[in-house]
């Protein structure tokens, strides 16, 4: 279990990070928090040439409320803010409670500490937390590449499989999430075998209310039930301009189950069970988003 | 899983112990292992030295066509490659370390491993090259390089597929895949269910894992011609055998080779005295290139070429009259033994012994076919083979007590063994070759403590049936068990006294984290009136003590241990005589204690460092005949192993809609006879458990029809992490053994045995779906899911 030969290089800014990219072609890799790069390296699946470490690249931390690197007055968090400075910001908890209370499902406090909120992103596992979140709160990512900036929302972002709208010569340097409407609630809810183990399915829900109580917005975004963070369209629709009631809830699990989602099997979910989970996930996170909603 | 207040019981209070054996004094070896400095075979650095990795299988089952290693000798660091060819004479399949019990008309067809796969390879995994390079990152380079073309044949990856007279044979010399066929008596089986009053019959699978050590396997060995000097750093659980395998192999006298088992992550059993491939080709290595050179496992490659546990079909009956009384059992079942059987009969012997547990049994009808397959060699785990007999037979009398309408703690209590029954012999032969007879036990008192502290009684009327009215699906678990542990041939130790005063203790076993540096130590402070902390412990160099076998079947404590306490009381002689003599006092008037040997009244007295200085007499002249020192050597051989018990209770919680469990409260009572060290026992066990529950809800090696093992990693090869155990309860039933001078019997397996029968009560019990019943161990949420789905379309 150690790694093919390669060469290292730490550029000390962005730009000398994506120069070098664009001049090794597909042979680099840029090497954020490691989590996963290095592991897969280790194994020899992945065997990059070059490792372009951006580990250091200061410019590509920080968690910014408002303004600057064109968010409007929605939070910006840099590519290489760490798991766990999400996971602890007060910020984050306050502007993005569905983001907060995801993070602690992200495997364990040593990869936390390690892993960043861009290496997720741009990896695109199809059972990690933060790409569903991204979704379910509508972000946009922000990328650069030889061309310069460009940004993308974040539906447009996730293309399949580990892929992404990501050019092999273009770093994500960000991402900024919307604010929440007013009247709005969010949950988060996963089950995995043991702590830290990645999703059997995990379910985000976003619910605004009016002050009547009805459902003018439901979004529920699941993980490790497809390619990607899969957005559950049918439920979703049948919920706008409801009152949610037991029977609301427990159809849109329903839903989510059986229309949704088309969930892989593997040795520790066939896609039955994984349908069942959705079922009940769904059901709990929508009602528990409403309740949230109902005091926000 | 967390522990939930609702259920516990309130603390338990220790009772004081007056003496050295019975106290938990710190561990001597913690402050080595904490601080750093314990010395683990990847700490051996050397100079010169060179590393190796293997090129294994990818195929379960498929000619080896050609081994070209030319393009990794050619890569920059490499050394040295080998294939089968290149071992010329040293190419041997290896030792049959365990020959089958003299059982009449046993069946037994021996196959096992070799150095490196020559002419086939027989699962995924099988070394087939070897490549030696000056760092472990260009061996591996190397390693890559090498060009096997293999041509894949049909594979056996099931158990009575690959007896099927059409199935693809695994090893050409033997006519079938049929590894051994055994089957064992007592009384009447087909009389007894003639007149039975109820027959249960029921097939079971229970399937058991990879070890998992924390360390994985490791091998240093250097060659230094200059001293003529074999070392061989190795994670083995038995250096010994290895030391007089080597030697003999390597055609080297046993003077010339030292092997060391130092400070070792874990065994469980897979790192007994194998003669895995690696250990038999690194010393081979060192002394062709005159260098030291090592191999350090890497956890994948630990799922396939360490050897693992596996699965049984069991299909069992049980016949008992009105009243729950068991009239007899036949069980037969089909065990896999892996692409070879290098270690015998051990696990399905133990299976086929284990079943009848703490129960009266008077016809009994056993019989097992084990099968080669093409998947990893199967040896002993943690459990060994127990486990699966325990679920038999735990399952067939709740089946039994529903049918009947008697309560599960009951019909266990009328089958008991009475104390006033011991020894008591069950007429069939145990895996140390002795018929199965238990020394001791008292399985009603554990039962009752059990019943106790979990609250049987109260459990369904109060906190069960208040969690019940709230919806939750809680339940109650309680089973029995026996362990038979301690068994021979021998264990050595030598015990001396320094003249600064220290007590020196060597014996041959190995030692993986069982403590044996403190109760070994105990054991020996308690007769030489010292500390524990006062004893230096010594094991597993062979340099330092060349006669035993080694650490496994739950013998260290009773077998090395008493070889301890021989060797202990030996020197409290020499101490008592030399100190009567110097003293001018009788040695009934004699005091030993603290380090100091006093008299009794008269205030005179002598350190045991002074007499150990005045035992080492460097002028003058001793009495022809003197030995000098204080210092004496014993050994202790049982005349059969021991039988170790307990009874585990549990509740627990599921949740219907996500098949997710929780264990609420989780209650040990065990009898492992007289207790040396409380702490280290109550180690020993919330290990056990841990495995167990990893057996019956985490843990499962996954093959494909190609005998491909899906989840080689800990990603997904699950081991429950520290918040998946719950806290452990635990309390003591001590019934001595009559068969050593300790009294002790062996603990290190039995937290993990009895775990998947409890677990599957629990189930039953929490859910009370009609039809639904546990016929399998381990249950994943996704398996407990597919269960509880099925009673509810079928009910």
């Amino acid at each position: 279990m150690k790694p093919a030969p390669f060469r290292y290089v730490r550029p000390s800014s962005v730009d000398e990070a994506i120069s070098v990219l664009a001049a090794e072609g597909y042979g680099a890799k840029p090497l954020a928090g490691g989590q996963s790069l290095i592991p897969t390296m280790n194994f020899r699946l992945a065997q990059p040439a070059v490792l372009v470490d951006i580990d250091r690249l200061d410019e590509l931390r920080g968690i910014r409320d408002g303004g600057g690197d064109g968010a409007t007055n929605g939070l910006y968090i840099g590519a290489m803010t760490r798991h766990s400075e999400l996971e602890r910001s007060a910020v984050v908890r306050d502007r993005a409670p569905l983001l907060a209370e995801a993070m602690p499902w992200i495997a364990h406090p040593q990869i936390r500490n390690r892993g960043t909120m861009g290496g997720s992103l741009a990896h695109a596992d199809p059972a990690a937390e933060l790409p569903a979140v991204m979704l379910a709160l509508d972000a946009r990512i922000h990328l650069r590449g030889p061309a310069g900036d460009r940004t993308v929302q974040f539906c447009d972002f996730c293309t399949g499989f580990f892929s992404t709208a990501l050019a092999p010569d273009e770093l994500v340097t960000g991402v900024e999430i919307p604010p929440l409407p007013a009247g709005t609630g969010t949950a988060f809810l996963e089950i995995s075998r043991r702590q830290g183990d990645f999703a059997l399915v995990g379910v985000c829900a976003v619910v605004t209310l009016d002050a009547g109580g009805v459902c003018t917005r439901a979004s529920l975004t699941l993980l490790s039930v497809g390619d990607g963070p899969v957005c559950a369209k049918t439920a979703e629709d049948a919920l706008r301009d409801r009152t949610l009631t037991p029977d609301a809830v427990r159809d849109a699990g329903e839903a989510v189950a059986t229309i949704d989602i088309d969930p892989p099997a593997d040795i520790h979910a066939s896609a039955a069970y994984r349908r069942q989970l959705a079922r009940v996930l769904t059901a709990r996170a929508l009602d528990t988003a409403a309740r949230r909603a109902a005091g926000a | 899983m967390s522990h939930d207040t609702t259920f516990a019981a309130p603390p338990a209070e220790a009772p004081a112990r007056p003496r050295q054996v019975g106290e938990s004094p710190l561990r001597n070896e913690d402050r080595r292992l904490l601080t750093g400095e314990a010395l683990f075979v990847d700490d051996v650095h050397l100079d010169g030295m060179l590393h190796a990795a293997f090129v294994r299988s990818d195929y379960a089952h498929g000619n080896v066509k050609s081994v070209d290693l030319t393009a990794a000798l050619e890569h920059p660091g490499v050394v040295a490659a080998y294939a089968a060819h290149d071992l010329g004479d040293y190419w041997e399949a290896g030792p049959l370390l365990v020959p089958p019990p003299p059982i009449d008309d046993l069946e037994f067809h021996a196959a096992t491993q070799v150095p490196l796969a020559k002419g086939k390879v027989r699962h995924v995994g099988e070394p087939i090259a070897v490549v030696v390079a000056r760092s472990p990152y260009e061996a591996e380079d190397g390693a890559a390089l090498v060009e096997v073309d293999i041509e894949p044949l049909d594979v056996v990856s099931d158990l009575k597929g690959g007896l099927e007279p059409d199935s693809p044979r695994i090893h050409d010399q033997l006519e079938s895949n049929l590894a051994a066929h055994v089957i064992q008596r007592k009384g009447s089986w087909e009389e007894v269910r003639e007149r039975a009053h109820r027959v249960i019959k029921r097939r079971f699978w229970y399937d058991h894992g990879a070890s998992a050590p924390m360390e994985n396997r490791g091998i240093v060995a250097n060659w230094d011609a200059r001293s003529r000097e074999l070392t061989v750093w190795d994670t083995t659980q038995a250096p010994i055998p290895i030391r007089n395998g080597l030697a003999a192999m390597l055609g080297l006298p046993q003077s010339e080779v030292r092997v060391i088992a130092p400070f070792i992550g874990g065994g469980f059993g897979p790192k007994i005295m194998m003669f895995y491939p690696e250990e038999v080709l690194l010393p081979w290595i060192s002394m062709r290139l005159g260098q030291p050179v090592k191999w350090i496992e890497d956890r994948q490659e630990s799922f396939f070429a360490t050897t693992q546990e596996r699965g049984q079909d069991h299909e069992s009956e049980l016949a008992v009259d009105a009243e729950g009384r068991i009239l007899g059992v036949r069980d037969e079942f089909l065990c896999d033994t892996g692409a070879y059987n290098p270690y015998g009969l051990t696990i399905p012997i133990n299976t086929q012994c284990t079943l009848l547990g703490p129960y009266r049994v008077p016809n009994y009808h056993s019989e097992f076919r084990m099968v080669f397959t093409n998947k990893p060699i199967c040896t002993p785990v943690r459990g060994a083979g127990r486990q699966h007999g325990v679920f038999v037979m735990e399952r067939l009398l709740d089946r039994a007590a529903d049918e009947l309408g008697i309560d599960r703690v009951e019909i266990r209590r009328r089958n008991y063994l009475t104390p006033e029954e011991f020894p008591h012999d069950h007429e069939i032969i145990y895996q140390d070759f002795k018929p199965l007879v238990y020394d001791s036990g008292n399985y009603a008192e554990a039962m009752d403590r059990a019943v106790e502290m979990i609250d049987y009684a109260g459990f369904e009327s109060g906190a069960g049936a208040a969690a019940r009215s709230e919806g939750r699906h809680v339940g109650l678990g309680i089973v029995s068990y026996v362990e038979g542990t301690g068994v021979g041939p021998y264990e050595g130790a030598r015990v001396g006294i320094e003249p600064g005063g220290r007590i020196n203790l060597v014996t041959g076993v190995g030692t993986q984290g069982q403590g044996h540096f403190t109760s070994f130590a105990q054991i020996v402070a308690e007769q030489l009136g010292v500390q524990a902390s006062d004893v230096e412990v010594v094991t597993g160099d062979t340099a330092r003590f060349g006669w035993g076998t080694g650490t496994f079947a739950s013998r260290g404590a009773v077998v090395a241990g008493n070889a301890c306490h021989a060797a202990a009381l030996e020197v409290r002689k020499k101490v008592l005589t030399m100190a009567s003599s110097v003293l001018g006092a009788a040695e009934e008037d004699l005091d030993l204690a603290e380090g100091v040997v006093r008299v009794v009244g008269s205030g005179e007295s002598i350190s045991l460092g002074e007499l150990a200085a005045l035992a080492n007499p460097l002028r003058g002249a001793v009495t022809p005949g003197t030995e000098p020192g204080l210092e004496a050597t014993a050994y202790f051989g049982p005349e059969r192993g021991v039988t170790a018990s307990g009874v585990h209770a549990m509740i627990l919680e599921v949740d219907p809609d996500t098949a997710l469990v929780r264990i609420l409260r989780y209650v040990v009572v065990h009898d492992c006879g007289r207790v040396i060290n409380p702490m280290i026992v109550e180690g020993q066990i919330h290990g056990g458990v841990a495995h167990g529950i990893g057996n019956a809800f985490y843990e499962e090696l996954v093959f494909d029809e190609g005998a491909q093992l899906l989840n080689a990693s800990f990603m997904d090869y699950l081991l429950p992490t520290a918040t998946d155990v719950p806290t452990i309860e635990t309390d003591h039933v001590e019934t001595p053994s009559p068969l050593n001078p300790l009294g002790v019997k062996g603990v290190g397996e039995a937290g993990a045995i009895p775990v998947g029968a409890l677990f599957a009560q629990a189930l039953e019990n929490a859910l009370d779906v009609d039809g639904f019943e546990v016929r399998e161990i381990p249950l994943s949420p996704n398996r407990l899911f597919e269960l509880m789905r099925d009673a509810r379309e079928e009910g």
